[in-house]
C-alpha cells in the first residue's frame, strides 16, 4: 500500500521535469534530423545510386507521357488580345548573346531516314503554305506567355521530304549549338509549326531567326530555335538540356 | 501495477500506420523539391531558402518532383481505398460539425483539449485530417493540370486555366504545410501518440 503511494507520487512529480526533458530532446532530435535531412539533399541528388533511381523514374516518366500523349487532342488557342507583351527573352545566354544568322546563305541540311536530303535555302521554305497559332508558350521554370507563331506544318514537311514518319525521334541542331529532340508522334501532331513568323513579322533573331519549331504540346526548351539541321533516327539524339538531367519528353 | 493490468488498445490499423509514414516522406519530397521548382520563377515576391530544398537546381529538383508524385498518388489511393471500403473514414472522421470543430479549437487554445483517449479523434484532429486528405486531392489535380496543362486541359480549366493551376497548387501547399506543421506541433505536445502511430496500440489502463 505504502510503495504504492510512493510511486503514484513519483509518478506525480517527476515525470513533469522527465516530460520536459523528453521533449526538448524529442524536439532537438526531429530538428535536427530534419535540418540534416534538408542540408543532405543536394548531395543527396549527387549520390551515385539516388541519381541512378531519379534518371530511372524520368526515363519512366518519358513512357508515361508518351501513354498520355494524344495526338488529336489540341493545346488551346488565344485570341490576339491575349498575346502577352513583350514576349519573354528566354535561352541559356542573356539576349545580347543572340546568335544573328545571316538568311542570305542560310541553309537547313537534312540527314538520316529521309528519302530527299538537298538542304533548304529561306525563300523555298517561305515558299510553302503557311499556317499561324496563338498558343502557350510555357517553359519548363513554370513561367509562360502567349504569342503568334506562323509556318508551315511539320507534318506536312516530313511528309515533302520523305521522312520516315515510323522513326523513333527527330532531332534538332541549331546555330546557336542547342540541339534538342522530339518524340515522332509530336512531330506529326498537327499543332507542330516550322515557324519563320513571330506576331506576323519575320522571327527577329532573339526568338530564333530563321525558324523556331513550335511545338504547344511541349515545353519551352523542347522548341528549338535557329535550327539548321534536322535529322529523322531510332537512335535517341538526346539534347542539350536533357544531357544535363531534364526530363526528355517534358510534354504539357 | 501487473503488466496483466495493462489493456493494450489497438487504435491505428497497420494500412493506416504505413501509409502515414510513406504519405510523410512522400510529402517532405514533393514540397521541398517544389520549393526549388517555384524559385526558378517565383509567383510571388519571394523566394524559399536553397538551404530548405531538395534537388540542388531546378533539373534535380523536377526530378525529385515527378518521381516522387507517383509515391504520393499510389500511396494516397491506397489509404483513399482503405478508408472508404474498410468504414476507417466513417467512424474516425465522421461526423463533424463545425460547432464541434470550433470548440474544440477553442480548448486546444486554452490547453485543455481532451485527448485522454487516443483511439477516438477530436473534432479539431478530424478537420485537419480531413483537411489534409483534401489539400492532396487538391495538390494532385492541379499538379496534373500544371504538368499537362494539353492533355488534362479540362482540369486546367475548372482553375482558369494553366496560370491558374499555378495559383491553385501553391495555396493548397501553403494551407498543407501549415497543418502539418500545427500537426507536428500537436505531436510534440502529447508525445505519447507518436507511439502509436509505429506500433498502432495504445496502453489503456483498466
Amino acid at each position: 500500500m505504502k510503495k504504492r503511494t510512493m510511486e503514484t507520487s513519483l509518478a506525480e512529480h517527476s515525470p513533469k521535469l522527465v516530460r520536459s526533458i523528453e521533449r526538448r530532446l524529442f524536439l532537438r532530435q526531429g530538428l535536427s534530423v530534419g535540418a540534416l535531412a534538408m542540408l543532405s539533399g543536394c548531395n543527396l541528388t549527387d549520390d551515385e545510386s539516388v541519381q541512378k533511381v531519379l534518371e530511372g523514374m524520368s526515363r519512366w516518366n518519358d513512357r508515361a507521357q508518351g501513354w498520355l500523349f494524344s495526338q488529336t487532342k489540341l493545346a488551346p488557342e488565344f485570341p490576339e488580345s491575349a498575346i502577352t507583351k513583350p514576349f519573354p527573352f528566354n535561352a541559356f545566354y542573356t539576349e545580347a548573346e543572340v546568335t544573328v544568322v545571316d538568311g542570305k546563305s542560310y541553309q537547313l541540311e537534312l540527314a538520316g531516314l529521309v528519302r530527299d536530303q538537298k538542304p533548304w535555302t529561306l525563300p523555298e521554305l517561305y515558299a510553302l503554305p503557311q499556317t499561324s497559332q496563338i498558343t502557350r508558350h510555357i517553359c519548363v521554370e513554370g513561367w509562360s506567355a502567349i504569342g503568334k507563331w506562323s509556318g508551315v506544318r511539320f507534318s506536312d514537311f516530313l511528309a515533302r521530304i520523305g521522312a520516315d514518319t515510323t522513326a523513333k525521334y527527330v532531332g534538332f541542331e541549331c546555330a546557336d549549338d542547342y540541339t534538342t529532340s522530339i518524340d515522332m508522334a509530336t512531330a506529326l501532331h498537327p499543332q507542330t509549326l516550322l515557324t519563320f513568323r513571330f506576331a506576323d513579322q519575320i522571327l527577329p533573331p532573339k526568338y530564333g531567326f530563321p525558324m523556331k519549331l513550335r511545338i504547344p504540346t511541349k515545353l519551352g526548351f523542347k522548341n528549338p530555335k535557329h535550327i539548321t539541321a534536322i535529322e529523322v533516327t531510332n537512335e535517341y539524339p538526346g539534347g542539350y538540356w536533357e544531357d544535363q538531367g531534364y526530363n526528355w519528353f517534358s510534354g504539357s | 501495477m501487473e503488466p496483466s493490468q495493462t489493456q493494450w488498445v489497438k487504435i491505428h490499423p497497420l494500412v493506416v500506420r504505413i501509409t502515414h509514414w510513406v504519405n510523410a516522406l512522400a510529402i517532405l519530397v514533393m514540397v521541398t523539391s517544389g520549393w526549388r521548382i517555384y524559385n526558378a520563377s517565383p509567383l510571388f515576391p519571394f523566394r524559399f531558402p536553397n538551404e530548405l530544398t531538395l534537388g540542388g537546381w531546378l533539373a534535380g529538383a523536377l526530378q525529385w518532383h515527378f518521381a516522387a508524385m507517383w509515391l504520393l498518388v499510389l500511396n494516397g489511393i491506397v489509404y483513399v481505398t482503405y478508408g472508404i471500403v474498410s468504414g476507417h473514414f466513417r467512424s474516425k472522421l465522421f461526423p463533424l460539425t463545425p460547432r464541434a470543430v470550433l470548440n474544440d479549437v477553442r480548448e486546444a487554445l486554452r490547453g485543455r483539449l481532451a485527448h485522454g483517449d487516443l483511439s477516438v479523434y477530436n473534432a479539431a484532429q478530424r478537420a485537419a485530417y480531413l483537411a489534409i486528405i483534401l489539400c492532396l486531392v487538391v495538390l494532385v489535380f492541379s499538379g496534373l493540370a500544371i504538368w499537362k496543362p494539353v492533355q488534362f486541359q479540362e482540369i486546367a480549366a475548372i482553375m482558369g486555366g494553366y496560370e491558374g493551376a499555378r495559383i491553385v497548387h501553391f495555396c493548397a501547399m501553403a494551407l498543407m504545410v501549415l497543418i502539418v506543421l500545427v500537426h507536428i506541433i500537436m505531436v510534440i505536445l502529447v508525445p505519447r501518440t507518436l507511439p502509436t502511430m509505429f506500433t498502432g496500440r495504445a496502453r489503456r489502463a483498466s
